[in-house]
Formats: structure tokens, C-alpha cells, sequence
């Protein structure tokens, strides 16, 4: 992407397209990613609630909410949704990360 | 018209800005006091508990709050003033980046006064020459009235050009001090300034947007280059503005400085503040004398109107720069470094030394104007001096 000059900036450097943290996609910082089973997971949403990036998807199915998935557009492997999964499930682990 | 819209009151400095400040009667003004400008945020206050303003006052506990709470209110497009002196000015200082860099057209009210340690509450230059690369415009007044006026002004070149003004009066010797100030009409201020237009408003939901975001390395340098654009700009827009002020009001400010008994001049001294009242009694004595010395009172400090000195100065030998702080670089005072660096594409350059003089509020008699009058015809007569002198001070 071609940055932009001086000249072509907003005054005060205000953003005017927002939210912007949205289009930062910051997934390519992960090294591990977590795969998660949907067979093993029940629903239990451990992980949901500590992702730190908000990166467990939930869907609603047949009125009830369920994990659907992992967005790695913002996951940055850190590890914890596998750590927190309870271990007789475990149905998140994590693999070696290859872009 | 201009004639009948002037009342002559006798106000003092403080009172002068405070009065410019009913009559601006800005959307918010957030303050807190400290001698010598305390009178400013009390008078003001007393106006917003009579209802004689719309303001709304934001007492806060310091002066960093004050300035965050100025930002804050700007960037929802409100009109903004506050005041304050030394420390409080000081005490601003990292946040007065924030305001110039997000374009906010902020009117600071400034008392000069000397800055700690030892405690000092009299008038030196010390506080907004520590202020002077934070991307402010600065505006040094001679006297009362000129602070009024020029509180009137930078709201208009502040709005014209999005950047945040202070206006400087000398602690004590004219924030308490008395004279007669000719003022506008109320009305007359309130529809020469009309409404705000802000550049953005953060507190429109319908369209959002993100106020000092994170720049880095890829993007602040471009930023700050459009900072100093505007600051370019700025002269256009504070010639413009008080030409036009000028006309309109029957007034004759100068613009950037002031040229007193220039025409002739073979030296010549730059002063800045109610100092140049003096100096320009010493001119006339030694004019008298068949001196031709004349004297340049330096208004508008940022942006730094190089051009106009060098037009000024081409013509005259030797020159003497009055500095009322030093910035302890063993190089003399601020004022002095800019000038000689200004003058230094000359053809002809003149000879020119430094005189740092009246610290902390030690008093500047004319005798002490005369000496620094003599200094410099001995400088244009070929003596060598040290490039720079304490005027004033006990050996
Ligand atoms: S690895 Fe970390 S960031 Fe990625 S989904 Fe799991 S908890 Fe969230
Ligand atoms: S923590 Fe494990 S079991 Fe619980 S919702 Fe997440 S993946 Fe499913």
C-alpha cells in the first residue's frame, strides 16, 4: 500500500473512517494456532470468555448460542482458549503456525 | 463607525483580559488560578455566576487538567479559552503539544512570571519561552490594551488557521497595573467573532471519527510537516486578521513588531513586553541627543517573523536583542538566538550582542534603558564587547 503524504493527511491526524481496528487484521502475528474440534467441544464457552482478542465465533443455532469457530483474523495463538478448554474434552489444541 | 463603538475604561492587565473574555463569551473555559493571573479565572468565574456568560466553567485542580479539559471540549467544537502564568504554564507543557497537534484552536490568556526555583511570582519571560516549540502562536503584548485587543484577534486567527494561541502580558507591572484600555461593545466583539467552525466534532454520533490516534514511525513525521505548514500559513492569516481588525475598528496595531523611530536608525535595540515603553523613552532621550537609534518591538514570537526583521534591520550597524529569560545555554536568551540567526543572511550583517535583563521582576529603570542604548553605539562604533551582558544584575 502506497502511505500517504504529507499533503493528502486530515488535519489534527483525526481518523474519519472508524472503527478502524476492525481493518487490522493482526492474525499474521500468531507462530501456534489453536484447531479447534467441534465433535469434542461442548459448548461450555471457557474459551469464548477468555480469549483476549474475541476471537471464538459464536453462532446462534436453533435459538441456542454455540461455538462455531476461531477467527483467525484476529487470533494471536496465544494459547489460553486451549489451556482453558476442560481437560477431559480438550477439544482445542495447538499446532505450529505455517503462512 | 468605528469611533462610537469605543468605551474607555480604566482596567488592569488582568482585568483587560477577563473583560475580552465576557465579551468572547467562549463555550468553555476550564482554569485554575495562579498569581499574577489568578484575577483573570476569578473575574471570569464571578461573570459565569452572574450569568453574564454562557460559559460553561470547569474548575479544575490543576493546570494540566485544565489544559486536558480545554482539549477535550475543543475537540467537540467548542470555543475554548483559558489563562494562567509560570508554573501553571509549565505545569501544562505536555499537553500543550497535544492541543497544537490535533489543530485545536484553544485561546490561552498568559501572565509572564518567572519560574521556580528560587519561588518567584514577578514578571520574566521564562514560562512561555519554555512553551515556545510546542506549536502555540504567541502573541507578547506592550500593554493592557494591546491584551485585550490581541485576545480578540486570536480567537479570530486561532478559528482561521486551527491552531491554539496564547496571548502574554508582563506579571504585575501590567496584569496589576492600571490604565485606560479603549474596549469594543459587546456586540460588536460577539458579531465580529460569530460561531465556531470546527474542523470536526468528536461527539458526532452520526459521524464518527477517532481523535490522536497512534502515528509511529510511518506516519508522524508527515504529520508534524503539516503542523509547521499551518504555522507558515499562521502569518498570513495574523497579518490578514489584524489588518482587517485594524480597519474595521478604527485601530493601529502593529502585526508582528512594532518599528519606533526606525527610518534613520544606524542601531537599533529589539525588545519585546512593556520593556519597549521604556526603551522608547531611552530612544527619544538619546535622540535628542542627535542619536540615530531607533528601537523594534518584537509582538509575535511564533511563528517567528524572520522576514520582517530582516526588512527592519537591513540597514543598520550594530543592534542590541533584550532578552527577559535566559535559556542557560551559556549562548544568551531565546530571543537573541532567533534574531542573530535570522539576520544572518544579510549582505551587510550588523554587529549584534545580547543584554538579559530583568529577572524574577528586578525592576528595568531608564538609566538601566540607557546604559544598553549606550552598549550598542559602542558596539556600532567598532568596540569589542562580550556578545552577552546582565543588565541589572549585583556583581
Ligand atoms: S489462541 Fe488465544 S487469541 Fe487465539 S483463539 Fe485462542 S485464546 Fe483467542
Ligand atoms: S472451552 Fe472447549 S469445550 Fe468449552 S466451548 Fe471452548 S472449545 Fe468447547
Amino acid at each position: 500500500m502506497k502511505k500517504k503524504g504529507w499533503k493528502e493527511l486530515p488535519e489534527g491526524a483525526i481518523i474519519e473512517k472508524v472503527p478502524t481496528s476492525q481493518e487490522f487484521k493482526t492474525g499474521s502475528w500468531r507462530t501456534q494456532k489453536p484447531v479447534w474440534d467441534p465433535n469434542k467441544c461442548t459448548n461450555c464457552f471457557l474459551c469464548w470468555l477468555y480469549c483476549p482478542d474475541s476471537s471464538i465465533i459464536l453462532k446462534e443455532v436453533n435459538g441456542e448460542p454455540k461455538v462455531s469457530g476461531i477467527n483467525y483474523d484476529y487470533c494471536k495463538g496465544c494459547g489460553i482458549c486451549a489451556e482453558v478448554c476442560p481437560p477431559k474434552i480438550k477439544a482445542i489444541h495447538m499446532e505450529k503456525e505455517e503462512f | 463607525m468605528s469611533e462610537t463603538l469605543k468605551v474607555k475604561q480604566a482596567l488592569t492587565g488582568n482585568e483587560a483580559f477577563a473583560f475580552a473574555m465576557k465579551q468572547i463569551n467562549p463555550d468553555v473555559v476550564a482554569a485554575y488560578p495562579i498569581t499574577p493571573a489568578t484575577e483573570i479565572v476569578q473575574i471570569f468565574s464571578k461573570y459565569v455566576a452572574d450569568g453574564e456568560v454562557d460559559t460553561e466553567f470547569v474548575a479544575v485542580e490543576s493546570e494540566h487538567s485544565a489544559m486536558s479539559a480545554c482539549i477535550g471540549a475543543a475537540t467537540a467544537g467548542a470555543r475554548v479559552m483559558t489563562g494562567t502564568s509560570s508554573q501553571g504554564l509549565a505545569l501544562m507543557h505536555e499537553v500543550l503539544y497535544i492541543a497544537s497537534a490535533l489543530r485545536l484552536p484553544i485561546v490561552l490568556a498568559e501572565v509572564n512570571r518567572a519560574l521556580s526555583a528560587p519561588i518567584n511570582i514577578h514578571c520574566d519571560h521564562s514560562d512561555t519561552m519554555g512553551s515556545r516549540d510546542s506549536g502555540w502562536i504567541q502573541i507578547y503584548c506592550e500593554n493592557a490594551n494591546e491584551g485585550y485587543h490581541s485576545l480578540i484577534q486570536a480567537v479570530k486567527i486561532a478559528e482561521t488557521i486551527n491552531l491554539p494561541v496564547m496571548v502574554t502580558l508582563d506579571g504585575f507591572i501590567i496584569s496589576h497595573g492600571m490604565e485606560v484600555v479603549e474596549t469594543l461593545e459587546t456586540d460588536v466583539v460577539r458579531q465580529y467573532l460569530g460561531k465556531r467552525k470546527p474542523l470536526y466534532n468528536v461527539l458526532d454520533y452520526e459521524n464518527p471519527i477517532m481523535v490522536g490516534p497512534l502515528d509511529l514511525t510511518d506516519y508522524y513525521f508527515e504529520h508534524k510537516r503539516q503542523q509547521i505548514e499551518a504555522m507558515k500559513k499562521a502569518k498570513d492569516v495574523i497579518e490578514e486578521v489584524i489588518t482587517d481588525y485594524n480597519k474595521r475598528f478604527g485601530f493601529d496595531f502593529p502585526v508582528f513588531a512594532e518599528a519606533y523611530r526606525m527610518e534613520d536608525a544606524e542601531y537599533a535595540i529589539l525588545s519585546m513586553s512593556s520593556a519597549a515603553g521604556t526603551m522608547k523613552e531611552a530612544v527619544d532621550v538619546m535622540r535628542e541627543k542627535g542619536e540615530k537609534v531607533g528601537l523594534v518591538r518584537l509582538k509575535v514570537f511564533r511563528p517567528f517573523p524572520y522576514e520582517v526583521l530582516q526588512e527592519f534591520f537591513k540597514n543598520v550597524k550594530a543592534i542590541g536583542v533584550m532578552d527577559r529569560s535566559d535559556s542557560v545555554s551559556t549562548m544568551g536568551g531565546p530571543v537573541f538566538n532567533e534574531v542573530r540567526s535570522a539576520l544572518y543572511d544579510l549582505d551587510t550583517r550588523p554587529r549584534i550582542m545580547n543584554f538579559v535583563f530583568g529577572l524574577g521582576g528586578r525592576d528595568f529603570p531608564l538609566s538601566d534603558a540607557l546604559y544598553i542604548v549606550n552598549r550598542v553605539k559602542e558596539l556600532k562604533e567598532g568596540k569589542t564587547l562580550d556578545f552577552v551582558e546582565y543588565v541589572g544584575v549585583r556583581e
